[in-house]
């Protein structure tokens, strides 16, 4: 039998609930966060993906972001600022069966992880990465943050950001992410399709996910209308294709400064195999999971005394 | 002249071969029985510049480079300019020779190569002089001739050998040998030709030199390993199966052979965006269930304090790899130092709770690495290996029976799901990952789970949290859990202290002084002392190689023992002996200070000299030292 038997495990009935702590987590959120919403949407995800908790691996960064991890029950690991993807990454090498989910905010994921970002996206990691977007540093109260408009004042930008946003989904596309989507906290329906469809994608999917921080962000986009590009007549491209793609992003990101919200699927491409795979396929990674070679009595664990003897005698 | 010990010197610019010929000739020298040290000095620069390798080879173990050399191979420096590209290095094409002229001893012999060198331009240098004054003896050779008219010019290395071996009175076969296992096909064949043909030329020479090698014999199998083999064996062995890493000098080393031997081993090597990556990588790898290991040089090292601290903190087990060289800063990319001492104990915030080791040798190192697993993943923590761009390259002969040792893969204080059944569980199911304190289990340390095991769910944090791992700011889990994680280290210090000892010591044990030093720089410091003892002072010497936490019984009952205690070390702040004040509270008006930090490693003989010297209160004579006096003085 498998050491980790969680993995896979069919018999285990699955809910939302399934995920939620049992111990009341410490309240850290404001209420009205637009963190809730993303909370809600993986739980409701999950069930349908068919993973349980003990099979789940959920990395996070810091900032009011980082906090999911108290809210969602499974296995996790609440690392650094901007540093969950790179855990992430070695996490699911080490162990190809769970489910491994990143999350972090715009600041985290952008701004001080912005190097792992663009890495993680381009050897295409079989990880799911959800950037909680509120346009704004959260939990160190409400500075400038990479997303935050051009103009947006803060404490720390008094008159004014001088600086243009990043444009998430491009970097993302351009950097090699072989998923790429953008939803909203409000937006509930249409979120919990994305992440379904994030985690159950076979390489790095990337979701921007649209958060209001009602605290230090007034001008956050919770009451503009929402439009999912896929039902809108006006954008008719093929998220297939890299080309269209692109421009589609550049016109939902030109869109979103000036105050309009595009949300939904923007890239997907099913044909790119996964960072493992490609190792794997190299020879330079094991079929079966390192992890479990650990527990397995019969594992046969090369000995360095021949190789010293072959090639320094 | 007949003697124990020989150094041999190859010396050209970089990117010349120096580094394969000197391997190639070691291993030959160590075939033949001898035990062998070799020492590595190069520029920063990937050609050109110039570049030595010294060899030092006898019947008994060697354990330093020694004084000065016997035998200078220079092949001159080829890559030294380009003139159509109008790149000349003023006038270093000499320097392979003229460099090496005070270290070489009176009656050694020099061979050159005139294919290489312009002779109206070596006329001009001090050979002809400084030769007549010291009894050098000096053979102009035409290698790459040699090398071209059967091969290649490039090959002029080999023909060096054969005029080695013609001189030295050695068999040529060993190194034919050699050439036979390492080659095929029409290089092995040209290479076979130049050897001999070099050989046959330099068997005619008049030989009035009276040096000839060593003779030894081993009664078993030696291997040639550096520092950085040690590590990565010790490390594989340990059953480390995931590496990642960014390249530094000179953490490199490790890095290159890791991520060449893993694979074959069925583990996986990544080479990522930077250091901030690299030791991430190595926790998400642990804490997924396998043992992993990262490192750096101190200025990658910076970059990884903040994973360091992370570590400590969620109690992820992982195994980090500084190596020194020179600081601060980027510093001498290639010279050696032992200035990051205070950097790998203290850095990241919070207090430190990690296991340093600074191991003396290649053997020591390949212990060492196993050991910082096996503590690392039995107590939860993060410990860290250190050594030096000297241990990093030096070659050191060593008998193969020390490395056939069982592979450990145990994934220490990890339970399966079936203890996990029976393990504490909170309200919803959530395995009590944090407990204050664990029946049965060793001191300060909760078992873990690996994600994907049944019931084992948990989070890990870098924020202080509750025994389930929720994040807490309760002022008395905090203590506890403050006090739980430090109590590891007394439990750590009781095991090592129970074990045999990391530390390792000389000389008479009733002497009256006392040498102390840490690291790489131990094997010379032994050398100094047999020396001293010789020559007929008293003196014993303790090298340590447990920094964190620190062998306190044991150097306390060394410095008890000695009037006066000499502290070597290859800083300019005197950082081990601050250290050793610091844990002991005492002892500072018995410890002075001698310091080396131009880049390169001690000479047993400068820590003779500066023994004598510093006994009789006075200033060390040497140039390339500093010697800072006792607190009192
Ligand atoms: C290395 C480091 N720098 C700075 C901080 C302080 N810090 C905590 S959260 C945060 C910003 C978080 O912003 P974002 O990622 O957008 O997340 P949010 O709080 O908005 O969800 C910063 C700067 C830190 N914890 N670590
Ligand atoms: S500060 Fe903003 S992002 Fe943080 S919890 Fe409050 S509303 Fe949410």
């Amino acid at each position: 039998m498998s050491a980790f038997s969680a993995i896979n495990d069919e018999e285990q009935e699955i809910d939302q609930d399934t995920f939620t702590p049992g111990i009341e987590p410490q309240a850290t959120w404001c209420p009205g966060c637009g963190d809730f919403g993303v909370l809600k949407a993986l739980k409701q995800a999950m069930p349908e993906v068919g993973r349980t908790p003990d099979e789940t691996m959920l990395v996070t960064g810091i900032g009011c972001s980082g906090k999911l991890n108290s809210y969602f029950d499974c296995y996790g690991y609440h690392s650094i600022h901007g540093r969950s993807l790179p855990i992430a990454r070695a996490a699911k090498l080490a162990n190809p069966g769970l489910e491994v989910i990143a999350a972090g905010g715009d600041g985290d994921g952008y701004g001080i992880g912005g190097n792992h970002f663009m890495h993680t996206a381009r050897e295409n990691h079989d990880i799911t990465y959800i950037v909680f977007n509120n346009e704004i540093f959260g939990l160190t109260k409400g500075q400038t943050s990479p997303t935050s408009p051009k103009g947006h004042k803060s404490k720390t930008q008094p008159s004014g950001s001088a600086k243009d946003p990043v444009r998430p989904l491009t970097l993302s596309l351009a950097s090699g992410a072989s998923y790429v989507a953008r939803t909203a906290a409000v937006n509930p329906r249409q979120a919990k399709e994305v992440l379904k469809e994030a985690i159950e994608h076979d390489g790095f999917a990337h979701v921007d996910f649209l958060t209001q921080c009602p605290t230090w962000n007034k001008d956050a986009k919770e009451y503009v209308p929402y439009t999912d590009i896929q039902d809108d007549d006006e954008f008719d491209f093929d998220i297939t294709d890299r080309r269209e793609a692109a421009d589609a992003m550049y016109e939902a990101e030109s869109r979103l400064w000036e105050g309009e919200v595009l949300t939904g699927r923007f890239y997907h491409d099913t044909e790119r195999p996964s960072y493992a795979e490609e190792k794997r396929s190299i020879g330079e990674a094991p079929e079966d999971s390192l992890a479990e070679r650990y527990f397995d009595d019969d594992a046969e664990w090369g000995k360095s005394v021949e190789e010293i003897r072959q090639h320094h005698t | 002249m007949t003697q124990d010990t020989i150094a041999w010197r190859v010396s050209g610019g970089s990117g010349d071969g120096i580094d394969s010929t000197s391997r190639n000739y070691a291993k030959a020298l160590m075939r033949s029985g001898l035990n062998i040290y070799t020492h590595r000095h190069y520029p920063s620069r990937i050609r050109g510049g110039h570049t030595y390798v010294e060899i030092r080879a006898g019947d008994e173990p060697v354990q330093s480079r020694g004084a000065g050399f016997d035998f200078l191979l220079c092949l001159g420096d080829s890559f030294a300019r380009s003139e159509q590209e109008g790149a000349i290095y003023g006038n270093e094409e000499l320097k392979p020779l003229t460099e090496q002229f005070d270290e070489l001893h009176e009656g050694g012999i020099i061979v050159y190569d005139t294919g290489q060198f312009d002779e109206d331009d070596i006329a001009e240098t001090e050979l002809e002089e400084r030769a007549e004054e010291n009894n050098w003896h000096v053979y102009p050779v035409d290698l790459r001739g040699i090398a071209q008219e059967h091969g290649r010019a490039v090959m002029r290395n080999t023909a060096g050998l054969g005029v080695t071996a013609a001189l030295l009175d050695q068999d040529v076969d060993m190194i034919e040998e050699l050439i036979e296992e390492n080659m095929s096909g029409d290089m092995r064949d040209a290479n076979l030709e130049v050897l001999h043909s070099a050989y046959e030329r330099a068997l005619e020479f008049d030989e009035s030199h009276d040096l000839v090698a060593p003779e030894g014999s081993h009664d078993e199998e030696h291997a040639l390993l550096t520092g950085s083999d040690g590590i990565a064996y010790g490390a594989l062995d340990a059953g480390c199966r995931f590496i990642s890493g960014y390249p530094m000098t000179p953490w490199t080393d490790v890095f290159r052979i890791m991520s060449q031997k893993l694979p074959k081993y069925g583990g996986i090597a990544e080479q990522v965006e930077d250091e901030i990556a690299s030791a991430t990588l190595a926790l998400g790898a642990s804490h997924a269930g396998v043992k992993a290991m990262s490192g750096s040089a101190g200025g990658g090292f910076a970059l990884m304090t903040e994973a360091l601290g992370l570590a400590e903190m969620t109690e992820t087990p992982v195994v980090y790899v500084e190596a020194m060289r020179a600081g601060p800063s980027t510093g001498l990319p290639t010279k050696t130092e032992q200035g990051d001492l205070e950097h790998v104990l203290y850095s990241s915030q919070g207090d430190s709770c990690r296991v340093v080791f600074a191991p003396a040798n290649a053997e020591e190192a390949y212990e060492q690495s196993r050991q910082a697993f096996e503590l690392a993943y039995d107590y939860h923590l993060p410990a860290l290996v250190v050594y030096d761009q000297k241990l990093e390259g030096e070659l050191r002969s060593v008998p193969v029976s020390h490395f056939d040792q069982e592979p450990a893969p145990d994934l220490g204080s990890t339970l399966t799901e079936e203890e996990l059944r029976d393990a504490a569980h909170d309200a919803s199911g959530k395995f009590e990952r944090f407990q204050h304190s664990v029946e049965g289990a060793k001191e300060g340390v909760s078992p873990r789970s690996i994600p994907g095991q049944k019931g084992g769910r948990f989070l890990a944090s870098g924020n202080e949290s509750a025994p389930t791992g929720h994040i807490s700011e309760d002022p008395v889990n905090r203590k506890n859990q403050m006090d739980r994680r430090l109590r590891k280290l007394t439990a750590i210090r009781g095991e090592l202290d129970d074990g045999e000892t990391n530390q390792t010591t000389a000389g008479p044990e009733d002497a009256e002084y006392g040498i102390l030093t840490w690291g790489s720089t131990q094997d010379t410091v032994l050398e100094a002392v047999d020396q001293l003892n010789e020559e007929g002072h008293s003196v014993k010497a303790m090298g340590v190689s447990d920094l964190m936490p620190y062998p306190e019984a044991e150097v306390t009952e060394f410095l008890e023992s000695v009037e006066e205690c000499l502290v070597v070390e290859m800083n300019a702040s005197a950082q081990f002996r601050g250290l050793t004040q610091k844990e002991l509270g005492r002892f500072g008006d018995k410890m002075s200070s001698l310091l080396k930090y131009n880049g390169e490693p001690f000479r047993h003989n400068e820590i003779v000299e500066a023994f004598k010297d510093s006994i009789d209160g006075g200033q060390p004579a040497a140039q390339n030292v500093k010697f800072v006096p006792a607190a009192g003085d």
